[in-house]
């Protein structure tokens, strides 16, 4: 038992670290998350040349074979930085998605350009009535011929304006929220019949509402087998969790310390705000909220690869304790900031942002108490 | 990054299970009982102490087992899940480490293997009436007369006083400019003329607690430890050991596995109360804030075997631990319905109550009522917070 991380991991922190540092001060990204596109293609390239989007991969693809661990460390840099670019869809949805089911001539095809920052990936999983359930498709995929024709919609798709690749999840057969019967596909978003509605997100991201009319799909779009995608695209999603809890201790990590600051340089009444006790218990309540989060984040990114059960537990607990710490947290740091803390000059707003949007990410805190409580420990 | 125990570790862990299975007094495991005596408490100590295994966290020059840390984890949770009895902190966790630290050697030879063997049963004189969270502030006063002190004062909160053999109390002797100075650290034999125990009744209607007068108590000096006016910084360092365990994070796993199957026994218009959305999701967000924190003890823990020592950060176990350790014996009264009414006998008190209900519900509002004083012992939680805000927040 040990919560060390390695003399190589914490080469690959310190080299995200000054990535961030350089390349990513607050003015920086808040310049990326204005522009049009709402992220840098040139920072993406920088990502591939530093080995980033390698990261997580076996080495037998190309990879780096860091797995879990290494995506966390990662996230959590990006978090403080809050990136905008799309690492989580693009290398841990999507990347571990086809490095787990694809077949070997879908990885051959479609790793190398991810890893090497050439093709951008989003996860098309959920509908406007699916709520957060993956479960609940009504989008359909009908055979024709050796392949299948797809049709629905797709909402709220992070990273969707910037994918070239999106994996959607379709009903083959069955209805409503039926485990069985859903298959995931690789779709070409330039293919005929793909439409999409570009948009910003309340985090400065970007995100896509995309319609299938009558697209063809060759045999080879298909990932695994036939209407057994539901249990792929749920380990996706767990994994998508492991990694947006790193993200969202190293944003909360940020919203903490700013709070802090600023509450030992702020002067009120002839003396500085931080020596209130109301204010000191606040910010030792949100500094237990963050080291909480903390200990689930460590805990889902160590035991995400086991068996379904107990990755299922893990991620719900994890995304419950990070969403209501997230929510705590940084409603604390804008409120504890007073009138500066609603500026949107400030960097304190938008980690509260971020949070917040992170909540509404791969399930709410309501839908993981639910799933957590239907659960049972193993 | 793992948190995979070894073959060895696993191995230990059988041995300790075994041994629970094979050696915990029978007539413990039976007790329903929500007060334990002397003889109940010393039975399991015994069993423990001749096995060497009382004292997991001393070293073994002082006739420890020598474990790691994670052994200690490993022994704490086994037993807890086999919900033994405790072992009793004032002697071994508390009194111990400061004799190792601080005593000389006439005393440790003396006081430490009666520890161990459980022949002295310790209480500890820190609060007293004016004196709790604040507690440089306490008066009791000790005046060097020949080869002795004379020791007058009130100390209160005094845990199973009524049992003790002795006492390692703070007192005053002298007083300076700052209220952390002047303050000693004596050994106080509880059967010296001039010491009266008095019980403190608390509201779940237990003998716990007492008052402890001393009047003009006279103490061989040879009972100092450490310097004269060294105190506080014993009493400091004796604080920092309470926290060890502090969280009490598998006692709590245990208490709401216990939850659990209450709620699978009690219903709901004919569902098992467990399967109800609002209690269910009760016992979840208590599991969960539960995980979080077993995961940060394991991390303070791991911490401690790489030789980083628990900093003010372990004032989160005491905080988090102490409200987990509350929510879980308020839903487990919850959980049992209008069987939290009754009222049930405590030990010795001759009351001859008829016992009502389903077993698991005797007592639940008893504890509940019992476990609100974790938040107030050991500094209360405002006072770890401000701990937290000063020595990790820099505030």
């Amino acid at each position: 038992m040990d919560f060390d991380f390695t003399e190589e991991q914490t080469l690959l922190r310190n080299m995200v670290q000054s990535f961030v540092q350089d390349n990513y001060d607050f003015d920086s990204r808040m310049a990326i998350a204005r522009s049009e596109t709402g992220m840098s293609r040139d920072n993406w390239s920088q990502f591939a040349e530093l080995g980033l989007l390698a990261a997580p991969f076996d080495e037998s693809l190309g990879g780096l074979g860091g797995g879990a661990i290494d995506t966390m460390i990662i996230t959590e840099e990006f978090g403080k930085g809050l990136v905008t670019e799309p690492f989580l869809p693009t290398v841990v949805l999507c990347g571990g998605l086809l490095e787990r089911h694809a077949s070997d001539a879908q990885k051959d095809a479609h790793l190398p350009p991810l890893i090497g920052g050439e093709k951008i990936w989003a996860l098309a999983y959920s509908e406007p009535k699916s709520r957060f359930n993956p479960a609940n498709v009504q989008t359909t995929a009908k055979q024709d011929g050796d392949g299948f024709v797809l049709n629905g919609l797709k909402s709220v798709v992070n990273g969707g304006p910037w994918a070239d690749y999106l994996i959607v999840s379709a009903r083959t057969s069955g209805e409503g929220w039926q485990q069985e019967g859903i298959s995931l596909f690789i779709v070409d978003k330039s293919a005929d019949g793909v439409a999409a509605q570009d948009y910003e997100t309340i985090d400065g991201g970007r995100a896509a509402d995309i319609s299938f009319e009558n697209v063809k799909l060759g045999a080879d779009a298909l990932i695994g087998s036939l209407d057994n995608g539901l249990p792929l695209l749920e380990e996706a999603l767990d994994y998508g969790i492991a990694a947006l809890c790193g993200e969202s201790i190293g944003g909360m990590h940020k919203a903490h310390q700013a709070t802090v600051e600023y509450c030992k340089t702020r002067n009120q009444f002839g003396v500085a705000i931080g020596s209130f006790q109301a204010l000191q218990h606040r910010m030792v309540d949100m500094f237990m909220e963050y080291e909480q989060s903390v200990s689930l984040t460590y805990m889902v990114n160590m035991h995400v690869g086991s068996d379904a059960a107990s990755r299922a537990r893990a991620a719900s607990a994890a995304k419950v304790q990070i969403g209501k710490a997230g929510r705590y947290i940084g409603q604390s740091a804008v409120h504890l900031h007073g009138g500066m803390g609603m500026s949107e000059e400030l960097n304190v707003g938008h980690y509260f942002k971020r949070l917040t949007a992170i909540d509404a990410q791969l399930g709410s805190i309501d839908y993981h108490l639910k799933r957590f409580a239907s659960s049972e420990a193993a | 990054m793992n948190f995979d125990f070894s073959p060895e570790e696993n191995a230990f862990r059988e041995e300790v299970r075994q041994f629970i299975a094979d050696n915990y007094p029978k007539h413990l495991s039976e007790s329903r009982r929500a007060e334990f005596s002397k003889e109940d408490f010393l039975s399991w100590h015994r069993v423990l102490a001749e096995k060497g295994w009382v004292a997991p966290h001393w070293p073994e020059e002082y006739g420890g087992p020598g474990w790691s840390v994670t052994q200690r984890y490993i022994f704490d949770d086994e037993c807890a899940k086999a919900n033994t009895l405790i072992v009793l902190p004032f002697g071994v966790t508390m009194l111990g480490p400061v004799l190792m630290h601080y005593a000389n050697d006439a005393q440790k030879a003396h006081y430490l293997p009666r520890i161990l063997s459980g022949e002295d049963w310790w209480c500890q004189g820190y609060s007293e009436p004016g004196s709790g969270s604040d507690l440089a502030s306490l008066k009791t006063k000790a005046e060097r007369d020949g080869d002795e002190y004379v020791v007058n004062g009130h100390k209160i909160w005094t845990t199973l006083a009524q049992h003790a053999d002795w006492m390692f109390c703070l007192v005053r002797t002298a007083q300076e400019d700052k209220p952390q100075k002047g303050i000693s650290f004596l050994l106080i034999d509880m059967n010296s003329p001039g010491i009266e125990v008095r019980p403190i009744i608390t509201i779940d209607g237990s003998h716990e607690v007492n008052e402890v007068f001393l009047t003009d108590v006279r103490v061989p000096a040879e009972n100092l430890v450490g310097e004269e006016g060294n105190g506080w910084g014993i009493a400091k360092f004796l604080l920092g050991n309470e926290r060890t365990g502090i969280a009490g994070v598998a006692r709590s796993k245990n208490a709401v596995k216990r939850l659990k199957e209450i709620s699978c026994a009690e219903l709901v218009d004919g569902e098992p109360l467990i399967e109800d959305s609002d209690f269910k999701k009760k016992i979840s967000e208590l599991e969960i804030d539960l995980l979080a924190l077993e995961y940060t003890e394991l991390r303070t823990l791991a911490a401690e075997s790489a030789g980083r020592g628990p900093g003010a950060e372990s004032s989160i176990l005491k905080i988090k631990g102490t409200e987990i350790q509350q929510k879980v014996t308020e839903l487990i009264m919850e959980a049992v319905g209008t069987y939290s009414l009754p009222k049930i006998p405590m030990l010795d008190s001759g009351a001859n109550y008829n016992l009502v209900g389903p077993d698991y519900s005797h007592g639940a509002s008893q504890n509940y009522f019992n476990m609100r004083k974790t938040a107030i012992y050991g500094g209360t939680n405002e006072v770890q917070r401000n701990i937290i805000a000063k020595f990790v927040l820099g505030l």
